[in-house]
């Protein structure tokens, strides 16, 4: 049976990682080749990185950071952060990674999931969804709105009806973050990742809000998710990731646990 | 040497990547005279069945694979690339090379759901081979050992005799199907950690017989 997957997740900016928490205060903890190796080394399933590089005349470090990353490490990664148009994609595919994520640009063009999924395939496509709580209304039905922004410019699409269509534009995962929970450290969003994961059949990696390994236990179990992503809890070494599979693997969750 | 076979087919420099990490030497080409010069042959791939196999008849492949098969040297598949070895895949109703008689099916999707509730298609992710005939590359596989899959497609080969290796995902598939000196994974051995790279390193020292 397929394991749940384990996700640590690194934001770079200028080729150098972040943690942010509430996406402001990022500071530098290193050097994303080395937390990649430390981290395929220590039993990750995959890797994310988002490129928070503001200026564009920078970028090209990302693709000589995903180029250095795949001559490293030997399991699937993928990028998100900055990419706005097939040619992105196409770069980042080319340097080495496994995945590309699309969020805000897919909101504004979704025909770049499309497009890319035509492309690459739709294995390749992840739409990054940053979702907040809003209440159901009747132009939200589901409650949950998308945003952009890092959660300050609210769209006016309904989170479950964007993860649909995603789904038929040809998107091959949901990296679903909730802008609530995320660096909270107080456990995933629950309801949302289980009313979005039971309602396409493409995986979905939870993302925001994991602080202790109960956490993902309950979003790979009653979320229904299928991975999660994981940032703080094992950064600042409060968890290891062989740590956190042996607690999911003694409370029945499957896990990989050799590598 | 190690051929890489290009055929436009997502990204073959993470193959090419991976033989390099563990120490032999590969091109990545779509020359028919280079192919039949190489020593082994790698037919990786992601995608669809229906590009592949169009990019595979353009380029003149199709009897560079068949005729490196009859030579006898080592194959390897990997994912789109053991598909496109059997006769015929349901993916865009395509025909195949035919190296391995069978057909290439789909997951379906609904039947999976009844076994195991909310089962996503691509069955994406670590999952076990189940071994059901011995083979060398296989030779350091454990139980607990797991391989990184992406595919809403399997080989189903007609004898039972090519059969390798068979996963569990709703249904058991078969994962890793030879004959001969064709072996062929439906998982990614470069994107699978420690134990891909083994099945890799014992790709590249399989003499078959």
């Amino acid at each position: 049976m397929l394991s749940k997957r384990i996700i640590p997740c690194f934001d770079v900016r200028d080729g150098k990682t972040t943690k942010g928490i509430k996406f402001k205060d990022n500071v530098d903890i290193g050097d994303p080749v080395e937390m990649a190796r430390f981290y395929y080394e220590a039993g990750a399933d995959e890797i994310v990185f988002y490129d928070i590089t503001a200026s564009s005349d920078k970028r090209d470090i990302m693709i000589d950071v995903v180029r250095r990353v795949a001559e490293t490490i030997f399991i699937p990664f993928s990028v998100g952060g900055g990419i706005r148009t097939i040619e992105d994609m196409r770069k980042v595919l080319l340097a080495g990674a496994e995945k590309v994520s699309v969020n805000s640009a897919a909101v504004k063009n979704p025909e770049i999931i499309s497009k890319g999924a035509e492309a690459f395939g739709n294995q390749c496509i992840v739409l990054g969804m940053d979702v907040k709580y809003v209440g159901k209304s009747e132009k939200i039905p589901s409650g949950y709105e998308i945003v952009i922004n890092g959660g300050r410019t609210f769209m006016g699409i309904d989170a479950l009806k964007w993860a649909i269509d995603a789904e038929k534009l040809g998107a091959g995962e949901i990296c679903l973050n909730s802008i609530d929970a995320d660096g909270t450290c107080e456990g995933y969003a629950l309801n949302l990742t289980s009313l979005i994961s039971e309602n396409v059949g493409i995986p979905v990696i939870a993302s925001g809000g994991a602080g202790k390994p109960e956490h993902l236990y309950d979003v790979l179990t009653k979320g229904k998710a299928d991975a999660a992503l994981i940032a703080s809890m094992v950064h600042y070494g409060t968890y290891s990731i062989s740590g956190i599979k042996s607690y999911l693997d003694k409370n029945g969750v499957k896990v990989r646990k050799s590598w | 040497m190690i051929a890489i076979i290009d055929y436009d087919a997502g990204n073959l420099t993470s193959v090419a990547r991976a033989v390099t990490h563990i120490g032999f030497k590969c091109i990545i080409t779509n020359d028919t005279k280079e192919i039949g010069k190489a020593e082994r042959i790698i037919f990786p791939g992601v995608g669809a069945a229906g590009s592949a196999m169009e990019s595979i008849k353009r380029l003149g492949l199709d009897e560079a694979i068949k005729e490196a098969f009859s030579s006898g040297k080592p194959i390897l598949g990997i994912c789109i690339g053991t598909q496109v070895i059997m006769d015929y895949s349901e993916e865009n109703d395509t025909k195949c090379l035919g190296i391995i008689a069978g057909k290439v099916l789909s997951f379906k999707f609904d039947a999976i759901r009844e076994n195991g509730a909310g089962l996503k298609i691509p069955h994406m992710g670590w999952n076990r081979i189940i071994l059901r005939k011995r083979h060398f590359i296989l030779s350091d596989l454990k139980e607990e050992d797991e391989f990184y899959f992406v595919h809403g497609y399997y080989p189903a080969p007609d004898d039972p005799a090519h059969l390798i290796g068979t996963t569990d995902y709703g249904i058991s598939f078969p994962s890793v199907i030879g004959y001969k000196n064709i072996i062929a994974t439906q998982f990614h051995p470069e994107k699978s950690g420690r134990q891909g790279l083994a099945i890799l390193k014992n790709f590249c020292a399989w003499k078959p017989c």
